[in-house]
């Protein structure tokens, strides 16, 4: 008792009061300099219920788990501050049919999230609700039915709501990451394609690495892939059905093919084609296979991305002399240059929400990752290190997920690939959990929106 | 012994002279010279006295002055066995983009296959593939390593 009073006083003594009016709200234009306290309450469960999520799941505490994962998102976003449970006073059920405000509010959490989960017909149900302390309101109720297995998606789906009601964005907790996993000494580099919560969790294997393959992204709708192997020897873009596992080749070029990416809409799918030391940009139409053109130049024309709304590509090329970043209607007509920054230019990648293109930078001897507006104007660096590159966009167009790759000496050694993300803002950056090595990650869609 | 230094010189400055890119960088050690890798260790040979492989300064694919003669000799070992056929593997060091890197090993090992076809080897011969970044023979972060890494290797194919 006298160390729950003394760790109570340290709480308030740590987090200062901040004493907001009306409804709370998350500024996330601002960057994560004071993220927001907030209690996440484990979520109630009664007896049978535990008892027969123990026996289908082997989870002692389904509750907590969910919580678990609705807290380390909150987390991760780093626009919220989760307090530790230890501090918390009342007990799960109570809070979640009326919430003390008093008791949340001693412990300085200015939001709370409680909730029930149930297990009904061989199904999770999931309630819980979302609490302004300070003003003494629920701001928000759901509930919502699922099979057991997917509970740490019930989670993710909690943090979306969660999030999209404190910042009137919508969130992207409820997605996956498709990157290559990557083992083995520089020289003789194993990859995979594998497939893994936003989190870190529920990691799959595409590939056996018995090929090298790269940059993977997904279509709109995150049941196809599209990727470059080296099957064969013969480096093509492949397309690849995530659920049946059917892979085929796009198209038949005489040469390589890479760089690929899907169009907005899903129908088509963009990419490079290397003849004869030329690097052209094509797409081919999934359904009728037609191929077409789209720049002609005799220079490298590569990494291509289409905007939002289909009308305009973003690109890479050379063909000032060094790699910039240009972009052009989709039909290839009014190419435009619009990096003029000193360094050099890649991986330009268009905003889901149209306003930005993240791209890669190397200046100097360091790579950044960084945005600009889509005429050029605005350039913001977001990160500088030793080696970094490849962003894919969150949804939500909020955060940027890319691959680091630390320097290695003489012998190889000290080498290491791992994923990255940073919000926006240029705020938050943190390494993202991978079982091995890892690199070329591209971001899902929501997978429930 | 005044002559060769003379000739070592002036080879300098032709290399500085044909790369663009050979005023930003300095002479890291004497197995680079103009950005270019000079030296022997990484080089296997066809046959007795046919490197297998030439090299470029960054972001280039220009052929320099030694890479045109190793093709040369290559081109000759090609003519007098005509049966062998040859995969031209091109490479790009660590430090650029993924999607750019394929390209650029592409635009090397095919600048390698122009000399070549420009010294009677038939095109039919010669096939190309690009592993950009992705195999490179010295997995050192450093100039010297990324010099080697930087490449087109002549593989026979058969």
């Amino acid at each position: 008792m006298r160390f729950t009073i003394k760790y109570l006083i340290f709480i308030i003594m740590v987090f200062t009061p901040n004493i907001t009016f009306g409804l709370i709200e998350v500024d996330i234009t601002r960057g994560n300099l004071n993220p927001l306290p907030i209690a996440v309450s484990p979520l109630f469960v009664e007896e049978q219920s535990a008892k027969n999520f123990e026996k289908t799941l082997e989870i002692e505490n389904i509750g907590s788990s969910i919580s678990n994962v609705v807290e380390n998102n909150l987390k991760s976003s780093g626009l919220f501050n989760p307090l530790k449970k230890e501090a918390f006073l009342q007990k799960p059920e109570i809070a979640h049919l009326k919430p003390r405000f008093e008791d949340w509010s001693l412990i300085k959490a200015q939001a709370l999230i409680t909730g029930e989960v149930k297990y009904e017909n061989e199904k999770l149900r999931v309630e819980f609700r979302l609490w302004d302390v300070l003003a003494g309101k629920e701001m928000m109720a759901l509930a919502f039915t699922t099979v057991p297995k997917n509970w740490r998606r019930v989670g993710h789906i909690i943090t979306d709501k969660v999030y999209e009601r404190l910042t009137g964005e919508k969130g992207y907790f409820d997605t996956r990451l498709i990157y290559v996993a990557e083992e083995g000494p520089k020289t003789k580099r194993i990859k995979k394609l594998a497939i893994m919560d936003q989190d870190g969790f529920n990691t799959k294997y595409l590939t056996l690495g018995n090929e090298l393959v790269l940059t993977p992204r997904f279509n709109p709708a995150n049941q196809m892939v599209t990727y470059l192997s080296y099957f064969k020897n013969l480096p093509r873009v492949y397309l690849l059905d995530i659920e049946t596992g059917v892979q085929e080749v796009v198209g038949d070029f005489p040469g390589m093919t890479f760089a690929p990416r899907f169009s907005p809409d899903g129908k088509k799918i963009i990419m490079s084609f290397a003849k004869d030391g030329n690097s052209d940009i094509y797409t081919m139409d999934l359904e009728s296979r037609i191929v077409e053109k789209i720049t002609n130049h005799p220079s490298i024309d590569t990494s291509p991305s289409y905007s939002p709304d289909g009308k305009y590509i973003c690109f890479n090329s050379d063909r000032s002399g060094y790699q910039q970043i240009y972009v052009m209607k989709s039909d290839g007509s009014q190419v435009k240059r619009i990096s003029f920054g000193n360094g050099l230019y890649g991986t330009p990648v268009w905003s889901p929400r149209g306003d930005l293109i993240a791209f890669t930078k190397l200046h100097k001897g360091k790579f950044y990752i960084g945005v600009m507006r889509v005429d050029g104007s605005g350039e913001r660096l977001l990160t500088e290190n030793y080696y970094q590159e490849a962003p894919s966009w969150s949804p939500n167009g909020r955060v940027l997920i890319f691959y680091r790759e630390t320097k290695s000496d003489s012998e190889g050694k000290g080498f290491s690939a791992k994923l990255w993300s940073i919000d926006l803002t240029g705020y938050n950056e943190r390494m993202v959990n991978t079982e091995t090595d890892a690199s070329d990650p591209s971001w899902s869609s929501l997978l429930s929106d | 012994m005044i002559f060769n230094k003379i000739l070592k010189n002036s080879l300098v400055v032709i290399f500085a002279g044909l790369l663009l890119s050979a005023c930003a960088t300095k002479k890291v050690s004497n197995q680079i010279q103009g950005d270019v890798y000079t030296g022997k260790d990484t080089i296997e040979y066809l046959a007795s006295g046919v490197p297998d492989r030439v090299f470029f300064a960054t972001n280039e694919s220009v052929l320099t002055t030694a890479s045109r003669e190793t093709l040369r000799k290559q081109a000759a070992w090609l003519r007098k066995n005509s049966k062998i056929n040859v995969v031209l593997e091109g490479h790009a060091d660590e430090r650029g983009t993924r999607e750019y890197n394929l390209a650029l090993g592409e635009r090397r090992a095919n600048a390698a296959k122009d000399y070549l076809m420009t010294y009677g080897i038939s095109g039919n011969r010669i096939s190309v593939i690009s592993y950009g970044k992705e195999r490179p023979v010295d997995s050192g972060s450093n100039p010297l390593a990324w010099s080697k890494n930087r490449r087109s290797v002549t593989v026979k194919a058969n």
